[in-house]
């Protein structure tokens, strides 16, 4: 890897996490700059989506440390879902307290907060509420939000759900959804679910965007499509990508940067052109006896 | 074309003799035993003319029925009912006309307000009782239809609600007044202190503890001898008006309303007062819920219930929005139940069973979940016609089951179709990012 002067955005070093008997990942790192798309491939079980899990925050990594700096702060990505408490807490009152706030008020929705966003492989769109509603949801954190203060309609409040609305409709727009907007979520056409999950996601004004399997079950054309639009929420919206996907043309053709997977394990990180001719990566989507040099 | 219709009439006509001879046969089958043989000592007389008699009236039913459908009013009528693929969710377009919404609120406000000047004391107490309903439906419609969080013990917060005015009039002598805002606190405060341990768990694990939790809340007030009366219950006070009691002697030093008007004494204007302050309480309560659902707090709540994990991923915290689902419902319920208990004037354990929350889900998914018209009218079914129906009585729970069991075939989301809110393309405020000004803006003139 050349050595970068600017930070990277997310850190995750020496990830490990255990279901049971099985290690799920065994000491993962990985960087992602800012403004960059990383992929993550591997085969089936690799380890995958349990990394993407646990760095969005709905599973606690058993160990390793996940940091994500934006703009001059720095969160532990572990830390604010709420961690047991530990016998050092006992003399150390400001461990102590710490932990106990995000011991209540912590959650994988502080992920979110710090300003990652996520899609998700199967889609869980808000599938009974309209298209708009899905993305207003997904600017709650950010509205005037006082119980008050919207039943008298006050001006702050009907400033804050205008903006919001209209935060909703250019999501819509730049998605090709405009047409959808009073639309039941769970009655859009398939392609337009996704567009519309990477939509909410991006509502949420993050700095980096985790898509899971964002082409599965898209034609060639819609891939295609996708894929300019990831190139253009990077370029016009300066969001990080992080994404998982198996169609190979779509992740040599957009990513900066890609990250393999395999048993739990990175086993080669690089550029497109490196990870490409890395016997490792060949040997683990082939089998290993490319590695011996048995024809197959 | 005169032809074939002619035709199908023929044909129709022809069916229709076939299931009516059909259903005649079924008919004396059934009627047979049960009214052609009558028990006279130990012997049995036979009086096949009744069952013959039944048979032939159903046979007549079933042809016309058929025979009806040859009708085109009749037929879409029967179409109408008989779809079974009612959505449960529509939305409005950005341009439809709220104009008739508008009139029919005021309509159904002025009924309202009129109402107990047209009716009887009895009736009154009747409408109240329906009130408090309505009051109920709405609270839980928020923990369950909106929320998504199916709570079997909301008769607890109800309980909360009725003991505080009864209990606050006999310790610290808390009037109706200053009961109402009182209840509504201490029933949020309930309904937070029993949602802290039931957040993490869903569906059924939920109902089963908040199923116990309302028993516990009822055998608490049962047992607590010293404290709640047990089952001998406490005396709740009546409202006053400005001080004015509505009792036939006031109590030292007092003038009584009806004396200080010079009005015969009647309970009458008890119940009056009662009605027209709740009746304040439920419009401005149903307008509160109503913009709730257009207001972030309430989209959150149905979105928990659409998908927890997706509300995660977007920064919401699920627990505070549960906890707040739970508050809401429990406040409206606390204080449902001080009127309860100011109607009555006596509150006991017994009027805070199990059947009570059954009865508020009931009306909840009766009219279905998350919405609030159908919440109103399913609360006015389940209370005025049991009152209409009383010779009827013993079959009340029948009657009630054979309803659920029908509107779950018939109608599983609900009397009503839940409305959904159409948005119009607002003017641009938000700055576009990669664009220097919002989008139109220069158009638009100057932005907010």
């Amino acid at each position: 890897m050349q050595p970068t002067t600017t930070q990277p955005l997310l850190e995750v070093s020496d990830l490990s996490m255990r279901f049971g008997g099985i290690l799920a990942l065994n000491s993962a790192s990985l960087n992602v700059l800012p403004g960059s798309i990383t992929a993550i491939i591997g085969p089936n079980g690799a380890g995958k989506t349990t990394l993407f899990n646990c760095i969005t925050g709905f599973y606690r990594a058993t160990s390793g440390a996940i940091r994500f700096n934006s703009g001059n702060s720095s969160v532990d990505l572990i830390q604010v879902l709420g961690g047991p408490f530990k016998a050092t807490d006992l003399t150390d009152p400001r461990a102590f307290s710490t932990r106990l706030y995000y011991k209540m008020l912590g959650g994988s929705h502080r992920v979110a907060l710090a300003g990652v966003a996520r899609t998700f492989q199967n889609i869980r769109l808000f599938d009974e509420m309209t298209a708009i509603e899905n993305l207003l949801v997904a600017q709650h954190t950010g509205l005037d939000r006082n119980v008050v203060g919207g039943f008298l309609r006050t001006g702050s409040y009907l400033k804050s759900e205008h903006t919001a609305v209209d935060r909703a409709f250019y999501w819509l727009d730049k998605m090709g959804l405009g047409e959808d907007a009073n639309r039941l979520a769970g009655e859009l056409p398939y392609g337009h679910q996704r567009r519309l999950e990477i939509a909410r996601a991006m509502c949420t004004q993050p700095k980096m965007i985790c898509l899971d399997e964002p082409a599965a079950g898209l034609n060639p054309n819609e891939t295609k499509a996708l894929s300019e639009m990831i190139q253009m929420l990077r370029r016009e919206h300066d969001v990080a990508v992080l994404l998982i996907e198996h169609d190979m043309g779509m992740v040599m053709d957009i990513s900066d940067h890609i990250v393999v997977l395999d048993h739990g394990e990175v086993i080669a990180a690089g550029t497109p052109q490196h990870v490409e001719n890395d016997p490792a990566v060949l040997a683990a989507y082939l089998g290993a006896d490319y590695e011996t040099g048995v024809a197959l | 074309m005169s032809h074939t219709e002619q035709y199908n009439f023929s044909k129709t006509a022809l069916r229709g003799l076939r299931d009516a001879a059909f259903a005649g046969v079924i008919a004396l089958i059934v009627f047979g035993p049960m009214n052609g043989l009558i028990l006279d000592g130990y012997g049995l007389d036979f009086h096949l003319d009744r069952p013959f008699l039944m048979a032939g009236i159903v046979a007549l039913g079933r042809f016309l029925l058929t025979l009806s459908g040859c009708l085109p009013a009749v037929r879409q009528l029967r179409e109408r009912l008989m779809d079974f693929s009612h959505r449960g969710v529509t939305v409005e377009q950005p341009g439809d006309s709220q104009v008739r919404w508008k009139v029919l609120i005021l309509l159904t406000i002025i009924t309202g307000l009129c109402a107990p000047f047209l009716v009887s004391k009895y009736w009154l107490t009747i409408l109240i009782l329906a009130l408090i309903y309505v009051l109920l439906g709405l609270g839980l419609n928020i923990v369950v239809g909106f929320a998504g969080l199916l709570d079997l013990g909301f008769v607890a917060f109800y309980a909360v609600g009725a003991y505080v005015i009864a209990l606050g009039a006999q310790y610290w002598g808390l009037g109706f007044w200053t009961a109402i805002p009182v209840a509504a606190v201490l029933a949020a405060l309930a309904g937070c202190i029993l949602a802290f341990p039931v957040l993490r768990m869903h569906g059924d694990y939920l109902a089963i503890v908040t199923l116990g939790f309302g028993e516990i809340i009822r055998l608490v007030l049962n047992n607590w001898l010293d404290f709640t009366g047990g089952p001998n219950g406490v005396r709740a006070p009546s409202p006053t008006l400005f001080g004015l009691e509505f009792t036939r002697k006031a109590k030292e030093g007092g003038i009584p309303f009806h004396e200080y008007f010079g009005l015969e004494y009647s309970s009458f204007y008890k119940y009056l007062l009662i009605y027209l302050v709740l009746f304040v309480i439920v419009v401005a309560l149903t307008l509160f819920v109503h913009r709730l659902r257009n207001m972030p707090m309430g989209r959150a709540w149905e979105a928990l219930r659409e998908n927890e994990i997706a509300c995660r991923s977007l920064g919401i915290n699920h627990v505070t929005v549960k906890l707040s689902a739970f508050m809401m419902g429990a406040m409206t319920a606390g204080i449902g139940g001080v009127f309860f208990a100011s109607y009555q004037g006596f509150v006991n354990p017994t009027s805070f069973t199990f059947f009570e929350s059954a009865l508020i889900l009931a009306i909840v998914v009766l009219g279905g979940m998350g919405s609030i018209v159908g919440v109103i009218i399913a609360a006015f079914v389940f209370t005025l016609v049991p009152e209409m129906l009383r010779e009827f009585a013993d079959y009340r729970v029948l009657v009630f089951g054979v309803v659920m069991v029908l509107m779950m075939i018939w109608r599983p989301r609900g009397l009503l179709q839940i409305r959904r809110k159409a948005f119009k393309r607002p003017r641009p405020v938000y700055t576009r990012p990669g664009e220097a000004q919002p989008l139109h803006a220069a158009s638009a003139g100057q932005s907010l």
